[in-house]
Parts: structure tokens; C-alpha cells; sequence
């Protein structure tokens, strides 16, 4: 499997990335940092858009992050294909893009939330998801202030119906998304956005009770040796 | 608008100044006049009543604080000790941890979300002036009985403040307290701790050594912000119209703070520091006295350099301005360009203000003309000393007299423990821990609710060898103790948090404390203060483990009412190979559930006294060190053997809080049986003992151990089932033990 190349963006105020790192190179990718401040995406395999505060989520959550200038780059790569993860901020930051469709707004509670959360897998076709089995129930965990999902009727009404949903929320929605969703892709099943961190779950030792994320690095890694 | 100099307080030597404004007292003032020879300009009279303040120069507390340096035990581990920013401990494979815990109490009773927030800040920037990453923080918390009014809006600004500060900067929060007593209403206690790692190699020191070298600005600008936050100052002004109401409370920026923590480490790699100081209390003023102090001598400022968020800002608030995220460097002249060009990398603003001088004199100039002219080790570190009276406070033999013997005793002890475990200090306390980010970085291995957070070492830095290691860290105080018996209260503060490290099976190295006290200027106060910090000094010399560090907060009282004396120790351990940490609670079914330590029938300043009672007199526990000391042996030879899957610290609420607790962690049941009277057994709060479970084939082997270590060791079942059963006294189902400690904080605040 070696010679998969994913990258890691460092936006200021990106807390994740390390993480990130971490869990593509247990995978047995080699992990690139890419620097928000580059039109470079360094001939990349696929990216990670990595958890944090993104220039202090000043403005809007990912708001400023979309106009930076790898995001230059970034952009028309992944509408031409380039599998994308986006986890958390990252989420954040491909709805700003319109890379996804929706937004995430302030959790319903008010409260920023850090807990093991069950997530239904609801769609295993796409770019990163293709080592969980469909229905698959796994726990990761979520730590975010702003992972409300909303979108109008009609884009819920689309996504339902065209199987964009990826995950869903299991005992409990922390943050009052629609429909439970948790993550969700675009048509094609090459960019993926969620508020759970999978890079926080794929080590025995440390992070959450489960090793539930590391799917998310297999899958992509069987889709680049086999493409 | 004219600026007073030197020239002309030279002139005007009888022109009055705002000395008392200021928080200095007349003899004070006459030092400053002796040592300048001349009365001090408004600018010198702003560094010198900042530096010389309760806050920076601990002139009630000095005295006493001494022992901890005179008592210190002799430890191979110590490779920075007192006075520094933080301390720095040696864990071993070439690295080296600092850590420290600071209170920003006032602040976040004035303001609690940004007082939380700015404290959380300001320790993080003492770890990386260190030289170190930080990796980890924690925070004890004290605030009024729970359902106080007051309550409602202290503590979830405070939560709110810590979360938003502490998770945008990316460091996972992996344990502290929260603790509710009425005496804390109007004086809540917020105590951060912040970890940091380094290579031994890599020390940094507040130093500004080299003539010629430059002294660099960098961070946010200056700003009307936390102006005199650190003396009594508020609203003072030095010159009618210069300003507006000046908030005392400090605003934070936790982006800038995050982009500083990369800057700085980057600084570091490339070596382009020679020596660095965070602004924190008294800004400026502490900047440059102390790195001046302790380097060459002497610095000339610009002050005009300084870039300012309000160009309206007088000299003298600029020196005592405690705007957030700053900090100054001292970099050779050759270095300046590299310094520049990582700060531009990561949009830190940083400016070149002065120069290190060996003239002895810390030099100011503003608009041309000479405002300060002093040497700075007169400000940093001559400041007064006091030797304040104290005395045992009247009341104290009547409260001690006053013992719990007897209050009545429950029939039910089944009702006695579901009161207990949802009562609001032994309650689960998720309602605060999940608003902290707990995973980030992915090295957290054990975080709230356990004994201890435990980290794994794993930073990428230059020359670090791969590592098994990691730390463990906790933090304790019980008010109600050290008010019973300040000597005793304090020594069982740093025995709880030894006991937690040592329960994850990590070797307890060093200590730090935050002193949490009412007014040094009465002496019942005092006298709490002084038998507190030597009860504390002797107990880190019984148990080896030096303080590094740490931070008194004076005046944490209204009117005469003080707060209980609350030392809030810190330990920090280290074990050899983090994957063989012991786990928390009752990890799996069909293991042996034992008890190490002796139980005794103290009641004095327990949970249960104050929940079922209302009740605080007589004495508390024994603190009997020496046995604390060989229990910790036992639990980090055991958990080095692997003889141990599970371990709980027995506290607050003793072995009853204890057992249903461990039940919780997992949610697996356990069936025990007692040999004494069972609500002894059950709620008394005896100290140095600890649960835990193990494979029985282990059963022999554990034993042993103890025997050598003269450690108690009793049987008292096994896990399993989904209850907790006391033989012939209780059982529970873990539902309800569930449904009762997580449902009242959630009750209360929403």
C-alpha cells in the first residue's frame, strides 16, 4: 500500500493536524503538510481538511479559511476528482467552499460538546468509507461548538434522496443536527465532510474506546492502489 | 499634555504623587525615594507599585514560602526550581516536562468568562517561555453552594471561558476539580494548570544577557486592557481625561495565543532566542525589569515602540497594561532578520524596543525625554518583606472541639450513599469536562473522571529518541480540611494528588501549589497561611517530591468573611512505559476487588458531615505520609508488574463514593463484603487508600508486595453483575447508581 501521498492542511489556528498526520502514516500513507499560505498542493493523493480554529473562526466557521490561497488550488482539484476529507472545521470549510452543500451552525444546547459518540454508517460507496459495511454502527468522537447541520428543505430532500447522507447520529444527537446527519459527501463519493474525528479514534492507547477511524484511512487507501 | 521625566522629578522633588492610589503604602513610596535618591517620575511609580504589588512581589507570603526551597527534598529529577516561570522536572530519555498551576480568582468573579479564559492564557505562556510546547492543561475550580444565585452565572462563564480559550488553543483538558461550598460565594477559585514538554537541552530562562542585543516585542499590541489588574489600581487615573473607564479584567484572543505557541516553538528550533519572558501580571513593567535583573543588568526601552491598540495610551499604562498573548525576546543583533521572517510566517506582530545594556540601569524613553531611570533589581526583585502577625483565629479550639461523633448516623446507608453521590461535589461532573476538548493531539490516555490525566510522550522535536514514556498529573485540595487544621489540610492535599498519580501507576516527581487564601493582613488568615505552607513543606520533604512552583492568591474574601484556607496541590509522576498505565474503575468482570489501606473512623471535615449534616468541626483525617509513601510504591511496582487492571483513589465520600464510582467508569457491577461496622467502612474519609481490582491468579504476587511494604491489603470481592452489592448493607443497580450522579449538575445549570 505504500506510496499513497495524503495531505495535511495547516491553516492558522488548525489544532488537528498532527493527529491527522498520525493516523495516515499508521495507515501506511505518507502524510504531506500543506500550508495554507502555498499554491501547492504537492501532487497529493488525497487531502485531509483537519479540526481546529481556522484563523480563530473569526467571521463564520471556515469563512476566511475558503479564500486562502491553497484553497486556490484546492478547489478545482477536488471538483476534478481529488478525494477530500474534511472533519470538523474542516466540515466547516468544504460548506464555505460550496465543495458541500449546508451549513453547520451553533449546537442547539449552546454548549461546545466533547463526547463518544455512536454514528450509524449510512452510505460505505464513498471515497473514504469503503471498509465499513453499510449500517455499520461505530463510535467516534465529536468536539465542536458549531456542528448543527442545516441545509434548505430542497438540498436535505436531495440528499436523502440521492444517498449523500454518510453518517448519522445514534443515541442522542449532540447538536441538534436535521435528520441526525452527520456527515455527508458530494455526488460523486469523493469528498467527505463530518463533525466526528476519526483521527481521534484509531489507536488503542490513546483518544477514544474504539478504533473505529481507522476505516476512513484504509478506504482511501484501497481506492488510490486500486484507481 | 506634558509627560513627568526624570528631569523634572528631579525639580519637583515634593510634587505630590498618587502613591496610595496606586496600592503603596507610605513607607513603600519613602524605599522607592531612598533608592532613586529623588522622588520617582508617574512611569517609575507605575512599575515599582505593579512589581512591588501583593500579586508580583509575595511580600506577605515570601517569608513562609521559603521552606519550600529550605525543606526541599533532595531529587535528581529537579532541573528547575523556584523563581523561574515554571519548573522543570527530567522524566527521562533526554526529556524534560514543566508545569504550573496560577489562579485568576478576582478576574473571574468580575468577569468570568474572560477572567477563566485570560487565566488559562497566562499559564499557558509561563510553560512556553519554559522553552516548551505545552501538551496539556487541567483546572481547579471552586465556586459557592451550587444552587446559589450566584452560582448560575460564575460557573458556566467560567466553563464557557476555559472551553473556548483552552480548545481553540489546541491543548486537551485532562482533569482538575470543581468543588461547591457556600464559603466560596463572591470568591470563586479558578486554578489553572498548565504541562509542558521540552528536551532537557532546550531550557529557556527570563534572562537578557549581552550588551548590544536586541529586545524584541511580539504578539498582540498593547491595549487600555487589565490596566493595574495586577495592584489595586481599578480606576486610578494619572492625569485627568486620559482615559475612560479602564477595564480591569483582561480580554483574550486564544488565535493569536495558538499562533504564538507555533511562533515561539519555531523561534526555538531555530535558535534565534537567547531569552524570553511572557507578559502577564504588570505587562511592560515585569517584562523588562525581570529580564533585565536577571541578565546583564541593565536595558534601554523605547517605550514609544511599543505597538499600541489605542494610540491614546499614557507611558505609565502602557508599562501596566495586561493585554493578552504578548511576549518579549532577547535576540542577537545577527538573529534579527531570521526572528522576523518566522514571526511573519505565522502573523505575529514583532518589534524590535530596546536593547540590553550593562549599564546597570533599566532606561525608558518616551517622546524623547528620559521617564525611567532605575535599576530594575530594585523593582523585580528588592521589593518589601513582610513579616506578618498571625495567630490561631479564636474560634478554632471550639471548632476543633466540635467533633462529628455525634451526629447521627444513617439506618439506611443505601439512602446515605445516593445522597452522597448526587450531591454536588461527589456528582459527575460531564455537565463542565465535556465543554473541554480532551482528545486533541491524540496523546490523551486517561483524562476526567479518572484519578489522574495521563499523557503519552510522543512530540516530533529535534534529537528526541522514541520513548515509552509518559506523565501523569493531578491536582487536589479539600477546604474543608486545611480550615479544620490548616498543617494537616495542606499535607492531605499533596497526599490525594500523589495517591492519584500513583493510582495510573506513574512515580510522583515534583509538586506544584496554588495558595488560595483571605487576607494576609489578618492574622487568623496569616496563621492559616503559615501553618498551611509548612504543613506542605514538611510533606513534600516525608514524600520526596519538591515544589517546582506555583502562586498565592491573598484576599479571597468579602468583608471579614475569608474563603477556607484552600492549597491546591499539583503532582506530577512520571511511568516508564505508558501503555502499561493502569486503567480507572472496574475495567472487566470476574476480578478480585481489594483494598489497600487502613480504615479508621474519621468523620471531621467529610463529605458525608457535610452533606448529610451541614456539618465542619472537629479534625480531619490523619495524614500519615509515610504510609502514603509505601502505597505508591506498591501501585507503581504493580502497575510496572501488570498485576493490577484497575485502581480508584478513595476520597471524598470514602469507600462507599469509591466503590460505585469504580462501577461507573465501565458500567460493570461488583459484589463486596465488609468486615467492620459498615458505615465506618463505608464513609469514613481515612487517607492513603486505594481500590482495586485484579485477575486473581494475581492475587499472591500483590499481596507480597504489600506485606513488604507493610501496606493493608483486604478482600472484598469481586466485580461483575450489573449492581453494586454490599453483602447485607446494600445493592444498587449501576443504572440508578448512574441515573443519581449524572442527573444534578445537569439539574442545575442546564
Amino acid at each position: 500500500m505504500s506510496g499513497a501521498r495524503v495531505g495535511v492542511v495547516t491553516f492558522p489556528g488548525t489544532l488537528d493536524d498532527q493527529d491527522a498526520a498520525r493516523a495516515v502514516r499508521l495507515a501506511g500513507a505518507e502524510p504531506v503538510p500543506l500550508w495554507h499560505a502555498d499554491h501547492d498542493l504537492k501532487g497529493v493523493d488525497a487531502v485531509f481538511l483537519p479540526g481546529g480554529f481556522s484563523y480563530g473562526d473569526y467571521l463564520r466557521c471556515g469563512a476566511i479559511s475558503r479564500f486562502a490561497p491553497l484553497m486556490d488550488e484546492l478547489i478545482p482539484a477536488a471538483r476534478s476528482g481529488l478525494p477530500v476529507l474534511g472533519t470538523c472545521n474542516g466540515f466547516q470549510i468544504l460548506c464555505e467552499a460550496h465543495l458541500l452543500p449546508g451549513a453547520l451552525t451553533r449546537n442547539a444546547s449552546l454548549h461546545y460538546v466533547c463526547r463518544d459518540q455512536g454514528i450509524r454508517v449510512v452510505n460505505n460507496r464513498t471515497a473514504w468509507t469503503r471498509d465499513f459495511e453499510q449500517g455499520q454502527d461505530i463510535v467516534l468522537p465529536v468536539k465542536h461548538g458549531e456542528g448543527r447541520y442545516v441545509a434548505s428543505d430542497e438540498t436535505l430532500a436531495e440528499l436523502e434522496s440521492t444517498g449523500r447522507v454518510v453518517f448519522r447520529y445514534l443515541g442522542g444527537n449532540p447538536n441538534g443536527s436535521l435528520n441526525d446527519i452527520a456527515g455527508i459527501t458530494n455526488e460523486t463519493g469523493t469528498i467527505v465532510g463530518l463533525m466526528p474525528h476519526p483521527e481521534h479514534a484509531v489507536e488503542e492507547l490513546v483518544g477514544a474506546p474504539s478504533t473505529d477511524g481507522r476505516a476512513f484511512f484504509t478506504s482511501i487507501l484501497k481506492k488510490l492502489v486500486n484507481a | 499634555m506634558t509627560t513627568d521625566n526624570v528631569k523634572r522629578a528631579g525639580e519637583t522633588p515634593d510634587e505630590a504623587m498618587p502613591y496610595a492610589e496606586l496600592g503603596m503604602k507610605l513607607d513603600e513610596y519613602d524605599k522607592v525615594k531612598d533608592i532613586l535618591g529623588r522622588r520617582p517620575t508617574s512611569s517609575e511609580l507605575a512599575i515599582y507599585s505593579v512589581m512591588w504589588s501583593e500579586h508580583c512581589s509575595y511580600k506577605s507570603s515570601k517569608v513562609h514560602l521559603k521552606q519550600f526551597a529550605t525543606k526541599a527534598p533532595a531529587s535528581e529529577a529537579l532541573l528547575v526550581g523556584m523563581g523561574e516561570n515554571a519548573g522543570v522536572v527530567d522524566i527521562g530519555d533526554g526529556w524534560a516536562a514543566t508545569f504550573k498551576i496560577e489562579s485568576h480568582n478576582h478576574p473571574s468573579y468580575v468577569e468570568p468568562h474572560q477572567g477563566a479564559a485570560t487565566g488559562v492564557g497566562g499559564i499557558v505562556r509561563d510553560i512556553m517561555s519554559m522553552g516548551a510546547r505545552p501538551i496539556a492543561v487541567m483546572d481547579a475550580l471552586r465556586f459557592g453552594a451550587a444552587d446559589a444565585k450566584d452560582t448560575r452565572r460564575v460557573l458556566p462563564g467560567v466553563v464557557e471561558g476555559i472551553s473556548h480559550y483552552g480548545n481553540c488553543l489546541g491543548l486537551p483538558n485532562i482533569g482538575g476539580e470543581v468543588v461547591f461550598d457556600p464559603c466560596y460565594i463572591g470568591n470563586p477559585l479558578v486554578n489553572a494548570l498548565c504541562v509542558g514538554l521540552l528536551r532537557k537541552d532546550q531550557i529557556k530562562l527570563a534572562t537578557a544577557p549581552g550588551p548590544g542585543n536586541k529586545v524584541v516585542l511580539f504578539g498582540a499590541s498593547t491595549g487600555p486592557d487589565g490596566i493595574g489588574g495586577a495592584s489595586v489600581l481599578a480606576s486610578a487615573t494619572f492625569e485627568d481625561g486620559s482615559e475612560a473607564k479602564r477595564p480591569a479584567v483582561q480580554v483574550g484572543d486564544p488565535f493569536m495565543e495558538k499562533l504564538l505557541i507555533e511562533c515561539c516553538l519555531e523561534l526555538y528550533a531555530a535558535d534565534v532566542v537567547v531569552g524570553i519572558q511572557d507578559l502577564g501580571a504588570a505587562g511592560v513593567s515585569c517584562a523588562t525589569t525581570e529580564l533585565a535583573a536577571k541578565g546583564t543588568g541593565g536595558m534601554d526601552v523605547t517605550l514609544d515602540l511599543v505597538p499600541l491598540r489605542d494610540p491614546n495610551l499614557r507611558p505609565e499604562e502602557i508599562l501596566m497594561s495586561e493585554s493578552q498573548e504578548r511576549m518579549m525576546a532577547v535576540v542577537r543583533p545577527s538573529d534579527i532578520p531570521a526572528f522576523m521572517a518566522i514571526c511573519q510566517k505565522w502573523d505575529v506582530p514583532a518589534t524590535v524596543i530596546g536593547e540590553v545594556t550593562d549599564t546597570g540601569r533599566l532606561v525608558m524613553t518616551w517622546r524623547g525625554e528620559v521617564i525611567v531611570d532605575i535599576p530594575p533589581g530594585t523593582a523585580a526583585d528588592d521589593g518589601p518583606v513582610y513579616q506578618r502577625p498571625f495567630h490561631e483565629p479564636a474560634g478554632q479550639q471550639a471548632l476543633n472541639a466540635d467533633t462529628p461523633d455525634s451526629l447521627e448516623r444513617p439506618a439506611d446507608l443505601k439512602q446515605a450513599l445516593l445522597q452522597l453521590l448526587g450531591s454536588p461535589n461527589v456528582a459527575s461532573k460531564e455537565w463542565v469536562t465535556s465543554q473541554y476538548d480532551r482528545y486533541v493531539r491524540s496523546n490523551t490516555v486517561l483524562a476526567q473522571p479518572a484519578d489522574a490525566g495521563v499523557l503519552r510522550i510522543s512530540e516530533h522535536m529535534e534529537g528526541a529518541v522514541e520513548t515509552k514514556r509518559g506523565i501523569a498529573l493531578a491536582t487536589d485540595g479539600n477546604g474543608r480540611y486545611t480550615r479544620l487544621d490548616p498543617y494537616t489540610g495542606a499535607q492531605l492535599a499533596l497526599a490525594e494528588a500523589f495517591r492519584n498519580v500513583a493510582t495510573t501507576g506513574a512515580k510522583p516527581l515534583a509538586v506544584t501549589n496554588c495558595l488560595n487564601f483571605g487576607s494576609p493582613e489578618d492574622p487568623e488568615v496569616m496563621w492559616q497561611f503559615a501553618e498551611a505552607t509548612r504543613g506542605l513543606a514538611d510533606a513534600c520533604r516525608a514524600l520526596g517530591v519538591p515544589v517546582t512552583g506555583g502562586n498565592v492568591s491573598f484576599y479571597n474574601q468579602t468583608g471579614s468573611q475569608a474563603i477556607h484556607p484552600t492549597p491546591v496541590v499539583g503532582v506530577l509522576g512520571v511511568i516508564d512505559d505508558v501503555s502499561k498505565r493502569i486503567r480507572s474503575g472496574f475495567v472487566a468482570e470476574g476480578l478480585k476487588v481489594l483494598l489497600l489501606g487502613e480504615t479508621k473512623e474519621e468523620f471531621g471535615g467529610s463529605e458525608w458531615a457535610h452533606v448529610a449534616h451541614g456539618h465542619l468541626g472537629g479534625l480531619p483525617p490523619e495524614a500519615d505520609l509515610e504510609a502514603e509513601k509505601q502505597l505508591a510504591e506498591v501501585l507503581v511496582e504493580a502497575g510496572r508488574r501488570g498485576l493490577v487492571e484497575g485502581s480508584h483513589d478513595l476520597s471524598d465520600g470514602g469507600l462507599a463514593v469509591a466503590l460505585a464510582e469504580a462501577c461507573l467508569a465501565q458500567g460493570v457491577g461488583a459484589t463486596v463484603t465488609l468486615g467492620g461496622d459498615p458505615f465506618v467502612d463505608l464513609f469514613s474519609e481515612s487517607a492513603s487508600r486505594v481500590l482495586v481490582a485484579i485477575r486473581p491468579e494475581a492475587f499472591e504476587e500483590l499481596a507480597a508486595l504489600c506485606g513488604d511494604h507493610e501496606v493493608p491489603c483486604y478482600g472484598l470481592g469481586t466485580t461483575g453483575g450489573d449492581a453494586l452489592v454490599v453483602e447485607g448493607v446494600l445493592e444498587i443497580p449501576v443504572t440508578e447508581l448512574r441515573q443519581t450522579h449524572e442527573s444534578t449538575l445537569p439539574a442545575l445549570f442546564g
